[in-house]
């Protein structure tokens, strides 16, 4: 920390905290202390308040409270000479600046008034924050980017905002220089503002900006599940951050005292500053990974500046088609009245195929439409579709088929204009007529598949070809090859037992937000998110070896029933950072395995029943246990052992070590349909086999109720085998 | 040989020469030429048949009348000056100890607990079961935990050292016994007729090292703080311009925190105060010298009039009312000086008397008595000063102390941060080439702070960044380089940018003799923040004791070395005559501890070895070099 930046920033928070306090005074002596006060939906009080200190500020009253806190970290300004230190002083005085930040952007809330008007949004809702945190937290969004003041000229903003946008970066903007704002020049240049752009303006008040960082303190809380109490967790809070949320600060314009206070509070959770003006640099890390201040960055590369400095890793792909390309677009439904052609679902068979070949049966770089194309046929109507992708590589191996196959959805999910949903036979795919108009032809589906398999699996996947069929003929004549295929591939994995192996696979991709959580892939339960099985296990762990899918060697078995063995226990101590030290594969009572939040279905006890139910993600209505399926992820995610409820990927319910320790499927009162209809015959037959006739019929859908009382009434009824069985508590 | 570098001093000694009583100088001088077989280490006067010496250049194999040989008569005079300087530094842990648990039981008027949070940690550490206890109670478990490690192992503190080094503590049998068992146990053996194998005995000095280092040092630091409060940043000002010449002066000088504090605390008396002012004071200065007025700097600023070699020529000033004293490193040769001036030096400690001067025995049940008493005979001294004989010289220097490891934390991180990262980050880049601690004494023999401030500058300039204790502190507090704003001109480019960006002087002064315990302490946090390594021993740094004197200094030594540091020890400590004891010292240990003594006498070459062990250190690491390697202080452009 630069001494005149440290003096900046200290004289800063002092400014803003009197500007809090006085704000504060005047509202208690309009409303009293007892006044409640709060940012809108959430759950998380004044996250950034409540993170660091676990005060929970509900009353005027509670405000009071933290910015006396606040008080207590303000700092002397340094001397001109003879200084003592004055980086931790910086450092707190920036954490004091963002309590009455956070003060005074509530405090705009008070008796139902809102910031929220014009361009800007004002404080974001828990809802939002699990739909778009989760993409910064696992990688899918690389970053955020908190840019507070304004660029000289509105044609600057725009590009700034483009560059940031290309990169799938995050834009929060808060506070102006010289009474403009960067929001309020994207506005004038006619820039759509909202989440789904990736631009979010908060507040034309500096102290706006704490809004972002309540957001990656909220983050922290919500996806590393990291609760708030002391000065330890909120330490954990901040290296969360500064490990995992790949955020920077960009402040344009001239830096004031008030924007150097704000920037030493984002220091302290990790996050660098990036300036296009010739403020005093702090190029040793330490608190950041890398510089904690960079200035007089040129604005044209200002962008890419901090990356660098942030330490983001981002693969520009430049994949030449003529749309947008990113996940920012990767959610984005094509509804009914904007498809220009569709392939699959109930309309049309289709099919998706990867497999491997030889290295000169593969000509790189071809792609081959056979059949009418897109623009080809009427709007709206619906096409056959196959799509074979072949694939060559020195280390290709026939086992990684079905994980490049599974990434298909992602890589053309991500085009703007391309909705595809489900996988291999059973998928749907969409073309909006904006990217049809916008020259989006079936061959740059083709184009997207072979730039991503080679850029994201360089090491395995040295050439690829894509055909696409759209001649129903075809398309039925190359099925089979297809259903064969993937029946090989289920049948390697069914006809394996967890006995018949010495080694499970671990699974750490989520740790980049469970931290605590880690997956035990066993042939017979895949993992809870239902795309990794242990075969998937075991080839990730091929192509990268010390990548996030580990071998774990059973050891000796402690329980057979229960599924526990010392070595895995050891090695989810360890992995788990010694939270959990014991773990049962086949029970959800007694040690459960702990959740990210990526679970397919919750699998929830029902005491009454004495049975468990069973929900998928898609679920949105009413459970017999109370509770809809976000309720219960609440309970079951974050890397925590709760017994009696666990999240499961939906195919391990067909496993004959489906909470066998439990009951099996004996157990299971309830499911919803969707689960029913998605496991279809598979579940009749897995029903006979274990509950004998009839179980498969006994199990209560929404159909019949969700109720807990109704229920208990109708499985006493039809005599569900779980009321007879051992009592679960 | 020049005196001293210090100007002030230079000032003092030139007024006084010729009229003036003998100073320690003088009769360095007087000594010439000493006796080279005890220079050397091989003259053995243990037992009655003796004094026995080997000629070092005559034939091999020569014996003492015993048989002992060479290496047996430098092994165990060698032993037997650790186990003094361990004794030293250990005994004045048992002090504080025993002050804590007095004031814990409300038996020492005036001392309270200043530091709950300290204590709470401490006996976490110690294992004491705080189960709701307020302060006092625990302060009582805490202190008999603490006295507990004096008679027997374990030494709890020694835990705080990395799993490697702890391993090989034990693998070489280096773990202590006790702290006063090792002691007595190093008495013994150097008994005649006791051990004779000189690597035993050496091995045994670094068990006693250890024993001191990580058990009666430690204690000490982690006590005191306890008892009068954890150091933070803190200004004040060095050399003996200090003195006033309109108030009265007392000096504290020794070692020990407790009853400078008191006579601190009753010189801001106002009834005292005004008894001063009726005598013709404007007031009351207390600074001081050496150690205790390291104590009282770190916790409270006052300021410090000098090192060892200052001690003669603060009285010489003219100006000092009263010099109150406690143990260690106080010379002989005060009382002679006093005597010449209207000053009265007093002594407090029953463990060091002198005869012919005042004595007022320090008991803590009465420590607040005592320093009235203390302060008002000094204020009565004032209206005997002879203003014509005041020669205080102006030189006087800003500095800021005050460092500890708990304040390096936040001094890094903030109070939501707090972490080491930054000064791991800075090693790691290379913008810090390494650490050095430079500490240690004064010696009459060397010319007085050259070598601390020699070998200093030039580790600044080589982007190491310098950490200091006592005497070392002191001598380079004088010279400025405790100023934060000294970093633009000595320091290099490397350790300026870190400097600037944390607000820290390029040399941190973490305090007395006994808070080297701190320095070892940091090692370890910056060993378990991670990514240098495993062991202290992997780390690029290096200690050194360019103007050692005391025999403490030479246990420090030893626990540096046993703790894997790489320390260069001038003058040596009188091995010299035996090749196998000093090559087990310079490079044997490096095979059991990673760390190995150096004898370089010449400050520059000592810092170019400590330079060169960092830079080989980092290679090791698979770090890059030094960011700004070439660039010297000089070259480095001045940046925002």
């Amino acid at each position: 920390m630069s001494r005149s930046v440290a003096t900046a920033a200290i004289r800063g928070a002092h400014a803003i905290h009197r500007r809090a306090e006085e704000a504060l005074r005047e509202a208690v002596s309009s409303h009293g202390e007892a006044a409640r006060v709060s940012l809108p939906d959430t759950a998380y009080y004044l996250p950034v308040i409540y993170s660091m200190l676990g005060l929970k500020v509900q009353t005027l009253g509670d405000m009071k409270k933290a910015l006396a806190r606040a008080k207590e970290l303000l700092p002397e300004v340094p001397t001109d000479r003879l200084w003592l230190p004055y980086l931790g002083d910086a450092l707190d005085a920036g954490m004091a600046t963002l309590f009455a930040e956070e003060v005074i952007e509530a405090l705009k809330y008070l008796d139902g008034g809102t910031p929220a008007e014009g361009i800007w949004l004002g404080a974001t809702s828990d809802g939002i924050l699990r739909t778009q945190g989760i993409k910064l937290v696992d990688g899918r969004m690389p970053g955020f980017a908190a840019c507070v003041g304004a660029l000289p000229s509105t044609e600057e903003a725009v590009r700034l905002a483009r560059d940031l946008q290309e990169r799938n970066i995050l834009v929060f903007m808060a506070g102006g220089t010289d009474g403009t704002s960067m929001a309020e020049q994207l506005a004038e240049a006619g820039v759509e503002m909202n989440w789904d752009t990736f631009l979010v303006p908060y507040g034309k008040d500096i102290t706006a900006a704490v809004l972002a960082l309540g957001f990656a303190a909220r983050s922290a809380m919500t996806f590393g599940g990291i609760q708030p109490g002391g000065l330890e967790e909120a330490r954990r809070i901040l290296l969360y951050n500064k490990e995992r949320v790949m955020a920077f600060v960009l402040a344009l314009g001239e830096v004031d005292d008030e924007k150097f206070a704000t920037a030493a509070g984002a220091l302290n959770f990790g996050f660098p500053v990036i300036a296009d003006t010739a403020i005093p640099q702090i190029l040793p890390s330490g608190i950041c990974t890398f510089e904690h201040v960079v200035s007089n960055v040129p604005r044209e590369g200002i962008a890419q500046k901090a990356i660098d400095v942030r330490g983001l890793k981002i693969k520009v792909a430049k994949i030449p088609i003529p749309v947008m390309y990113g996940p920012a677009f990767e959610g984005e439904r094509v509804r009914k009245g904007q498809v220009a052609v569709e392939f699959g679902g109930k309309h049309a068979p289709a099919f998706e195929y990867l497999r491997s070949r030889k290295i000169e049966e593969v000509e790189d770089g071809g792609i081959e439409v056979e059949g009418p194309d897109v623009g080809d046929v009427e709007e709206a109507s619906a096409l056959p579709l196959a799509i074979v992708v072949d694939v060559a590589g020195r280390k290709m191996q026939k086992d990684f088929e079905s994980i490049l196959e599974r990434h298909i959805h992602t890589f053309l999910s991500e085009a703007m204009g391309v909705m595809h949903i489900g996988q291999r036979d059973i998928i749907w795919i969409r073309i909006s007529r904006d990217a049809a108009a916008a020259g989006l032809r079936l061959r740059h589906l083709g184009v997207i598949l072979r730039s991503k398999l080679l850029n994201d699996f360089p090491a395995i996947v040295d050439k690829v070809q894509v055909t696409l069929h759209t001649v129903r003929e075809r398309v039925e004549a190359l099925l089979p090859e297809a259903k064969a295929a993937y029946a090989e591939r289920d049948e390697r994995m069914g006809a394996m037992t967890d006995e018949s192996v010495d080694t499970f696979y671990s699974c750490q991709l989520c740790q980049s937000y469970a931290p605590n959580h880690i997956c035990i892939i066993t042939p017979e339960r895949l993992g809870l998110c239902g795309a990794y099985n242990w075969l998937d296990g075991k080839a990730a762990h091929q192509i990268n070896p010390t990548g996030a899918n580990q071998p774990v060697e059973k050891g000796e078995c402690i329980d057979p029933v229960k599924g526990k063995w010392v070595e895995i226990n050891r090695f989810v101590h360890e992995k788990s950072n010694r939270t959990i030290e014991s773990f049962s594969a086949y029970s959800a009572m007694d040690d459960p395995m702990t959740s990210c939040g990526c679970f397919e279905c919750i699998l929830a006890i029902l005491p009454d029943a004495n049975g468990f139910m069973i929900v998928n993600r898609e679920y949105l209505g009413q459970t017999p246990s109370g509770m809809t399926f976000s309720a219960l992820a609440e309970a079951v995610g974050g890397g925590q052992q709760t017994p009696g409820f666990i999240g499961i990927g939906t195919r391990y319910i067909l496993s004959r070590k489906f909470i066998s320790a439990d009951g099996g499927l004996r157990r299971i009162v309830w499911m919803t349909r969707e689960i029913r209809e998605r496991l279809g015959e598979a579940l009749r037959r897995r029903c006979e086999e274990s509950g004998g006739a009839g179980l498969y019929d006994m199990i209560a859908d929404e159909s019949v109720t969700t109720d807990p009382a109704e229920l208990v009434e109708h499985l006493r009824k039809i005599g569900h085998p779980a009321l007879g069985m051992e009592p679960l508590l | 040989m020049r005196r001293t570098v210090d100007r002030a001093a230079e000032k003092v000694l030139d007024a006084a020469a010729g009229h003036a009583p003998a100073t320690v100088w003088d009769r360095s001088d007087a000594m010439e030429p000493r006796c080279g077989f005890g220079d050397l280490g091989i003259c053995c006067t243990i037992c009655l048949q003796g004094p026995c010496r080997i000629d070092p250049f005559g034939p091999p194999g020569q014996k003492g009348c015993c048989g002992a040989d060479v290496d047996t008569i430098a092994a165990r005079n060698f032993l037997r000056a650790v186990a003094a300087g361990a004794a030293a530094h250990s005994d004045h842990g048992r002090d504080i100890a025993g002050t804590l648990l007095h004031a814990a039981k409300g038996e020492a008027g005036g001392f309270r607990i200043a530091d709950p949070v300290k204590l709470a940690a401490i006996a976490k550490e110690l294992g004491v079961d705080a189960g709701g206890l307020a302060p006092e109670p625990l302060a009582e478990k805490v202190a008999l935990a603490c006295l507990d490690q004096f008679p027997r192992a374990p030494l709890p503190f020694m835990n705080r050292a990395p799993e490697a080094l702890r391993k090989k503590w034990t693998k070489a049998g280096l773990r202590p016994k006790g702290i006063d068992r090792e002691i007595v146990e190093a008495l013994h053996r150097t008994h005649e007729g006791v051990d004779v194998d000189y690597r035993n005995i050496l091995l045994s000095g670094m068990r006693v090292a250890l024993a001191d280092g990580w058990g009666g040092s430690m204690l000490a630091t982690e006590l005191s703080d306890v008892l009068f409060g954890s150091p933070s940043p803190i200004r004040s000002k060095a050399n003996l311009g200090v003195l006033k010449a309109d108030e009265v002066n007392i000096v504290v000088h020794g070692h020990e925190p407790a009853l400078s504090d008191m006579v601190a605390r009753a010189a801001r008396e106002g009834e005292l105060l005004e008894y001063a002012r009726q005598r013709g004071a404007r007031g009351i200065n207390v600074c001081g010298l050496c150690c205790t007025s390291i104590e009282l700097l770190m916790r409270q600023g006052y300021p410090v009039a000098g090192n060892f070699l200052s001690q003669e020529l603060s009285l010489l000033t003219g100006s000092v009312e009263l010099m109150v004293v406690d143990v260690q490193c106080v010379m002989p040769g005060l009382a002679d000086i006093a005597n010449c001036f209207h000053t009265e030096l007093v002594t407090t400690s029953p463990k060091a008397r002198m005869p012919g001067v005042t004595h007022i025995e320090f008991d803590e049940s009465k420590a607040r008595l005592t320093a009235h008493q203390i302060v008002r005979r000094a204020v009565d001294r004032f209206p005997q000063r002879r203003r014509d004989r005041v020669n205080i010289p102006d030189e006087t220097m800003d500095l800021v102390a005050g460092f500890t490891v708990e304040n390096i934390f936040s001094n890094l991180g903030g109070t939501f941060r707090s972490t080491f990262r930054p000064l791991n980050d800075a090693i790691i880049s290379g913008r810090l080439r390494g650490v050095a601690a430079v500490i240690g004494c004064n010696n009459a023999r060397v010319t007085h702070d050259e070598g601390h401030l020699a070998m200093t500058r030039e580790l600044l300039a080589r982007d190491v960044l310098v950490i200091q204790t006592g005497c070392s502190a002191t001598a380079c507090a004088k010279e400025g380089f405790l100023r934060p704003e000294a970093a633009i001109g000595i320091a290099g480019r490397g350790l300026r940018e870190i400097c600037e960006a944390v607000g820290i002087p390029p040399v941190i002064h973490m305090g007395s003799c006994v808070d080297n315990s701190r320095i070892l302490r940091a090692l370890c946090e910056v060993v378990r923040e991670g990514g240098l390594g495993e062991d202290i021993s992997d780390l690029p740094v290096a200690a050194a004791a360019p103007e050692a004197m005391s025999e403490k200094a030479v246990s420090i030594g030893c626990y540096a070395v046993a703790s894997g540091i790489f320390t260069v020890f001038s003058p040596p400590p009188r091995v010299e005559g035996s090749r196998n004891v000093c090559e087990f010292l310079t490079s044997g240990m490096e095979e059991i501890t990673g760390g190995r003594f150096s004898f370089e006498r010449d400050p520059l070459k000592g810092a170019a070895e400590m330079v060169a062990h960092m830079d080989a250190k980092r290679t090791a690491l698979g770090l890059p070099p030094a960011m700004y390697g070439a660039e010297t202080a000089a070259a480095a452009p001045v940046e925002g």
